[in-house]
């Protein structure tokens, strides 16, 4: 078949060690770029984009988030919204200051105040570890969740307590406000997405990811080793809480467009990403990416795919029909990978470069 | 497996475009077409369910008993938003599509998203009773429109009310007011408002905050007014948040008279909960409840009757059914309203929205519709999208709602300034267009 490594030599430990080890991965990858570059945006229609894209990009990057933390380092957060809406106050903040400077910009910068958030409340992770620190995480999410509520110099007063998005451009074209085309705004993100993705993907195979997967399999032998606890897992805080800010940021300027912030991020939000980290695969990108579409886009596509292609489905019916479905599959996947979507990709890749003869 | 399963990946995603589009020349047919965003799945669906009935078997009755609107038939569908603003929004962008002429998103959360949205693609959003309190002006909001009041004129009657029972304006001074309020940006709407109050009147206002996961364990703030012992409380709950509230009061013996909830305080069970001791128990109302009306027979008779609807024959008009009713009515006298300007029979949603601008339903049109006693008239105009209408205090007997008030004004001139000054920060903050749209003179 056409996925196999017959004819690649490898002549340099750089290549044994690349992170697409045959060629055909690195081509499937462009290819999916170009998908979601071109075929998407040509093909797609509006409510494809800003219904099923845009919020499964966005919950990409918040799961590959808590992937640092859960699946790469081992510890687990239940603070992944609050996280998310520290990224989206802190990208309000910065652009009602600061209107002249762009949003991506400061889409980028909200990320670094949710880390400094997310390193506070990560310093009891040198303590305490498993069920415990879920617990202590759980209070970052209720603080600061109360915070958002309680001050209202962050929603700047406003009278509903809710972030109200301005029009930003980039080159005179609106990407955010109720202007900002589902095309726009959806190039946006995705180009973050990607970025974030590729940079994600450096930092999980480079020195400092295997640093995190030491501590993961065991602390005490990591210490040993040579690698600083506190500073390793202090990273990963600062890292997953990066990301899960930048996501929050982009949820409410590329995707919402402003709206009742406080309970856009909450407890529901953050254990909807632990699902989707532990359906996705723990410790794997690609995996976030499953996990999110599985989660998120599964019952968008169920409730409103099913009547388009003709199955007379409607109102609360739909709804019901779409939690018995995403249910079932949730339990069936478990019971047949229970490591999660990726372990299914990754168990086909194999069998395929077996193939004929997989053993 | 790659190549598969992007294969995969771009037939669903084309699919789904191809789908969407199909649905479209539906419209073709001579049909208005009406998307009803509702709730009858998730932790509101209690209150969710009888409005979403209300509101369904209303325009039903239409279609069956006068064949539509103007002879054009409605087509409805519901949309399940679980009161779940994400899900809001997605059946929002999946319906605006097929010709929505208008939008009632029924959550504050959903009217905050749609208020920007529908404004760019020039739908109007009907948020009747609730969502953002400054979409009253109407220069401001030329699409958003909130009849027949706000929250801010809510609490301003809840003062009326007050000083009609303590004898007078001038009696407030020095007496003790609370607010028992969710503590999220619904909760918070009449705070602003009553401080006002409070500074121009001489009350001293008390905040009582529950957080959205208190609402079913109020035991501590109740102690705070038991020690404060307020002398009126005006209650600005939602969901699980009334009944617990009602029965607390029982509970620490508050007098139930001197409570008034919000009129999203007062359904049937949200009163029921307090068992007898509820009695007495206030709340506002802007229609009545009760089957007691030629037009709620009517639903009776052509709807329920025969198997239409998926409403319990006994809850037939309660009073958050009836709720769902009243919506109906604004939704098809807007439609009514708008034929009658344009001459057209089917109506867009530019049509739609100047049929809300120049509605106006009078006394006699109430009569017309089997509507007498049922609701105050309300009337619209270019700048004005709440009305300011008339509401009254309807008061628990222990088994129904009954009228314990006569229908009041709002105070519209210390509530007006308020909703002009924060529609000017909310233009501000968002960089808002300028009104485009030329004013309709009523018809």
């Amino acid at each position: 078949m056409f996925y196999r490594e017959a004819g690649q030599y490898k002549t340099s430990y750089a290549a044994d060690m690349a992170v697409f080890p045959i060629r055909q991965d690195l081509i499937g990858v462009l290819l999916m770029l170009a998908v979601a570059y071109v075929a998407i945006p040509m093909f797609g229609s509006e409510f494809f984009l800003s219904s099923v894209m845009i919020p499964f990009l966005v919950f990409s990057l918040a799961a590959i988030g808590l992937n640092v933390l859960t699946g790469y380092t081992g510890l687990i957060s239940l603070g992944t919204g609050a996280f998310m809406g520290v990224g989206a106050y802190a990208c309000y903040k910065l652009t009602t200051i600061f209107p002249g400077v762009n949003i991506i910009v400061w889409i980028v910068v909200s990320g670094f105040f949710s880390a400094l958030v997310g390193v506070l409340f990560g310093i009891p992770s040198l303590r305490i570890k498993g069920f415990y620190l879920a617990v202590a995480t759980l209070a970052a999410q209720f603080f600061l969740q109360w915070c958002f509520v309680r001050i209202p110099w962050l929603y700047n007063y406003n009278a509903s307590g809710a972030i109200e998005v301005a029009q930003r451009t980039l080159f005179d074209i609106p990407i955010t406000g109720a202007r900002a085309t589902p095309e726009t705004r959806y190039f946006v993100l995705l180009t973050i997405v990607v970025v974030l993705t590729w940079f994600a993907s450096n930092l999980v195979h480079g020195r400092i990811g295997r640093a995190w997967m030491a501590v993961r399999d065991m602390d005490i032998a990591a210490e040993l080793m040579g690698i600083k606890l506190l500073d390793t897992k202090l990273l990963a805080f600062a890292v997953s809480s990066f990301y899960a800010g930048v996501a929050g940021a982009c949820m409410m300027f590329l995707w919402y467009g402003g709206g009742e912030a406080s309970d856009a991020f909450n407890i529901n939000q953050s254990f909807n990403i632990l699902f989707m980290v532990i359906i996705g695969g723990l410790g794997s990108l690609i995996g976030s990416f499953f996990g999110a579409a599985f989660i998120s886009t599964l019952p968008t596509v169920l409730k409103f795919g099913l009547p388009a292609i003709g199955i007379p489905l409607a109102g609360a019916t739909a709804e019901h029909l779409t939690h018995i479905v995403v249910g079932g599959l949730i339990i069936f996947f478990l019971i047949v990978e229970p490591h999660g979507l990726a372990r299914l990709w990754q168990i086909g890749k194999q069998k395929l470069r077996m193939w004929p003869f997989p053993y | 497996m790659n190549i598969r399963k992007l294969a995969l990946g771009t037939a669903m995603a084309v699919l789904t475009g191809v789908s969407t589009a199909a649905v479209v020349p539906a419209q073709a047919q001579e049909q208005i077409y009406v998307p009803l965003l509702t709730y009858r799945t998730g932790s509101f669906a209690g209150s969710g369910i009888p409005i979403a009935d209300g509101m369904a078997d209303y325009l039903r009755m239409l279609n069956e008993r006068d064949g539509g609107i103007g002879g054009v038939k409605l087509l409805v569908e519901e949309c399940e938003t679980g009161y779940d603003t994400k899900k809001g929004v997605e059946c929002y962008e999946s319906t605006k599509g097929k010709g929505a002429v208008i939008y009632n998103p029924y959550s504050t959360g959903i009217t905050l998203q749609l208020i920007p949205k529908a404004s760019a693609d020039k739908i109007p959003v009907l948020s009747m009773a609730y969502g953002l309190s400054a979409a009253a002006v109407g220069n401001t909001f030329p699409w958003i429109y909130n009849p027949p009041v706000t929250y801010w004129d809510g609490a301003s009657v809840f003062i009326k009310h007050v000083a009609e029972k303590e004898g007078g304006l001038d009696k407030l001074k020095g007496k003790k007011i609370g607010l028992i309020h969710l503590d999220a940006p619904f909760g918070k709407e009449p705070i602003a408002v009553l401080e006002n109050l409070a500074k121009e009147f001489g009350f001293e206002l008390k905040l009582y905050p529950v957080a959205a996961a208190d609402m079913q364990n109020q035991g501590s703030v109740w102690l705070n007014i038991r020690r404060d012992r307020p002398d009126w409380i005006y209650n600005q709950g939602w969901g699980a948040m009334n009944p617990t509230a009602v029965k607390e009061a029982a509970k620490n013996n508050y007098p139930m008279e001197k409570l008034v909830g919000v009129w999203w305080a007062g359904g049937d069970d949200d009163a029921r909960a307090g068992g007898d001791q509820a009695k007495g128990y206030k709340s506002l109302n802007f229609h009545a409840s009760g089957s007691n009306f030629p037009v709620i027979q009517d639903i009776q008779k052509h709807v329920v009757d025969k198997g239409f609807s998926k409403v319990p024959k006994d809850k037939v008009g309660e009073n958050l059914y009836n709720r769902g009713v009243y919506n109906s009515m604004l939704i098809a006298e807007a439609i009514r309203t708008a034929q009658k300007i344009t001459g057209k029979k089917v109506v867009n949603a530019e049509d739609v929205r100047r049929g809300l601008e120049a509605l106006d339903v009078t006394e006699a049109r109430l009569g017309e519709m089997g509507m007498k006693g049922f609701a105050a008239p309300v009337k619209l105009s270019c700048d004005d999208h709440s009305g300011h209408n008339k509401v009254y205090v309807a008061q628990w007997d222990g088994t129904k709602w009954t009228q314990g008030s006569d229908w009041m004004e709002p105070m519209k001139d210390k509530v007006r300034p308020l909703l002009e000054s924060a529609a000017k920060d909310y233009a501000a903050a968002n960089t808002w267009p300028a009104r485009s749209e030329p004013c309709q003179k009523g018809s």
